[in-house]
């Protein structure tokens, strides 16, 4: 972790010196290697409610049944309900209760959360190996659990993002944020 | 948890000391700290052990083995005592350290998909999106870069969470707060990063991404304040960062929720709008009483809490040190006021030196107990003029679902048999 590269201790002893001379040296100095346009493609994975970063494919509530079946019902539940871990369906309405149900369909705003987190994190021992198809497809029929989307419905790149969910608007962001000023 | 393995040496002392000795049990009132109870104290200096030589000078140091000092693996509010693996963050023992800064080994803990085990030699940093470059840095290349070192708090922004809606007697003030700790934290100012990329004008929000296998991501708004502070942190306490806290690379942004400092740190993407991850929607929203969430409740606010006497331990009437710790995320603290008398009248505590922003504050105050049944809570005041609400004040603005960013007056009450206990106020 120490400068075991020669080349870097020189460099840093030469940092310290730039340092000293303000902040604004940083900016001259040589770090870091170009991150190639296919590299990028390969971490790059976030997706935004807009639809961004949306690879091209699509799925099935029916193909969504079968891949979660085999998949997620171990920890989630036959029904996306009564699973082990966290509850996947149901909760409308009761977000304003004694006992509110959090849930995809009762409180997430965007369904392109929904593809986002799963293609990252699910299924949780094994991240990452759902394909991008069976990845809108278990996405689809977990919205048709809550009743969001339709049985025979089909969510790609461009139908996604235009799923509206139930709690779309029942998110009040920080007044500091709505719009951010920066002198940089 | 357990006790630690007894060393054989002092099997042997301790037998010697036995044998010669009346065995006083300590009263313990917990206000000793992490000392463990139950070996015979010493009565008259005669009885205390003989000199003798010690162990061979070592490599590392371990803690004396009559010290036990240990966080607390737990979950959700109400469920504590777990198996490891149903456990999602892990408490500091605040009532048994003193001072501000939190050994390395007992900063609180929190992740999603369990701790990874990163080789700094492979592991990456990308920074990308509304830059002029995108560039990929080794941990070497971070190392020899500028540095900065800081003494900071982190937070969880779940910790106070058990007190929402009622009040656990049986809790301590691990369990209460044991989600706040504080480090020296050591890397490279993301200004840095920000002017070797070449961050675009337009660039307001980035999104910092973990290399755990959830891939942790949260939206960090670009404001004036978090891009002079945060640190792309790869020490704690002057030591390489522990795998628990991020090793090889974290983020640090203080006076921020703790979910913010991605651990783990992978990839920072600069954009023009939140990208809405899961932690920023489904997760880290507080709900209010209407059913409406608040979202990207960012900063940790004003709070403080009495450590000592605190809940589950004995006090007794006479001369009793009230102490306890302070913090605000939006600077440092500047006053703290303790009531013996359950809220009805105040006094200023003393305040350790330096106070540092964004950093907790040790206060302390001395106290004669009369033996009667009372309540002792503190109130904090920070450089901007935030004073810490008490309970009556978040409930009315947030209600009891909202699970995050609980920072009422903590209020400990005594009985008149000294017993110290967790109450809502
Ligand atoms: C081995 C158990 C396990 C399996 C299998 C699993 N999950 Fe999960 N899932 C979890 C855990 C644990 C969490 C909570 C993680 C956290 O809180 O960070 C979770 C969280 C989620 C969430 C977020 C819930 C919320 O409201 O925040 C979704 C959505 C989800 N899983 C979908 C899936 C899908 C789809 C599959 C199958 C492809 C799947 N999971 C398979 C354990 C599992």
């Amino acid at each position: 972790m120490s400068c075991r590269n020669p080349l870097l201790a020189v460099a840093s002893a030469a940092i310290a010196a730039v340092a000293l001379a303000g902040a604004a040296g940083a900016s001259a100095l040589e770090f870091g290697r170009p991150a190639s346009p296919d590299e990028i493609a390969l971490w790059d994975i976030d997706i935004s409610p807009d639809g961004r970063g949306l690879p091209k494919g699509s799925g099935t509530v029916a193909r969504g049944k079968a891949v979660y079946a085999e998949q997620c019902a171990a920890c989630h539940g036959t029904d996306g309900t009564g699973g082990l871990k966290d509850r996947l369906v149901g909760g409308q309405g009761t977000l304003a209760s004694d006992k509110p149900v959090k849930t995809v369909g009762s409180y997430w705003p965007y369904a392109t959360t929904l593809f986002d987190y799963v293609r990252r994190a699910m299924p949780y021992q094994a991240p990452g190996t759902l394909g991008v198809d069976d990845t809108y497809a278990v996405s689809a029929y977990i919205l048709s659990l809550n009743g969001i989307v339709a049985g025979d419905a089909t969510l790609d790149q461009a139908s996604l993002p235009r799923v509206v969910m139930p709690n779309r608007d029942g998110f009040v962001p920080e007044p500091e944020f709505r719009t951010i000023t920066n002198s940089r | 948890m357990p006790p630690p393995d007894p060393d054989p040496a002092l099997g042997r002392m301790q037998r010697k000391r036995l044998s010669r000795r009346s065995f006083l049990a300590t009263a313990s009132t917990g206000a000793a700290g992490a000392a463990i109870a139950g070996t015979a104290a010493a009565g008259t200096l005669a009885d205390v052990p003989e000199r003798l030589p010690g162990a061979p000078v070592g490599a590392r140091s371990a803690r004396s083995p009559h010290v036990d000092l240990g966080r607390i693996p737990e979950a959700t509010p109400g469920r504590r005592n777990l198996a490891p693996e149903d456990a999602i963050n892990s408490k500091t023992p605040l009532h048994k350290l003193v001072g501000v800064v939190t050994p390395s080994d007992l900063h609180y803990e929190r992740s999603h998909s369990g701790v990874p085990d990163l080789d700094p030699a492979q592991h990456r940093l990308l920074v990308h999106g509304m830059t002029k470059k995108s560039l990929v840095f080794t941990m070497d290349e971070l190392w020899a870069m500028p540095s900065v070192s800081r003494i900071a708090f982190l937070e969880c922004s779940g910790n106070g969470w058990e007190n929402w809606k009622a009040a656990d007697e049986t809790l301590t003030v691990q369990h209460t707060h044991g989600l706040i700790s504080t480090h020296e934290w050591t890397g490279v100012p993301l200004s840095v990063l920000i002017d070797l990329v070449g961050k675009e004008r337009g660039s307001t929000w980035m999104l910092a991404e973990g290399g755990d296998a959830t891939g942790l991501a949260r939206s960090i708004p670009l404001t004036d304040e978090i891009m002079n502070e945060t640190i792309v942190a790869y020490a704690q306490n002057g030591e390489p960062l522990r795998p628990a806290h991020g090793y090889p690379v974290r983020l640090l942004i203080p006076g921020w929720e703790g979910n913010l400092s991605i651990k783990w740190l992978r990839r920072l993407k600069f954009g023009d709008a939140p990208f809405m991850t899961r932690w920023e929607t489904a997760r880290y929203t507080s709900l209010m009483a209407n059913g409406k969430a608040k979202q990207f409740q960012l900063r940790q606010e004003i709070n403080s809490v009495i450590t000592a006497p605190s809940g589950m331990m004995e006090i007794r009437p006479g001369y009793n040190r009230i102490t306890g710790l302070a913090w605000s995320g939006h600077g440092s603290i500047v006053r703290v006021e303790v009531s013996t008398d359950g809220g009805r009248t105040w006094a200023d505590a003393t305040l350790n030196r330096p106070v540092l922003p964004k950093a907790q504050a040790r206060f302390h105050l001395d106290w004669r107990w009369d033996g009667k049944p009372t309540k002792i809570v503190s109130r904090s005041t920070d450089d901007k003029g935030h004073v810490q609400p008490d309970r009556k004040t978040v409930i009315g603005e947030m209600g009891t679902n909202a699970l995050f960013h609980y920072n009422a007056q903590q209020t400990w009450s005594i009985d008149d048999a000294g017993r110290v206990r967790n109450v809502l106020s």
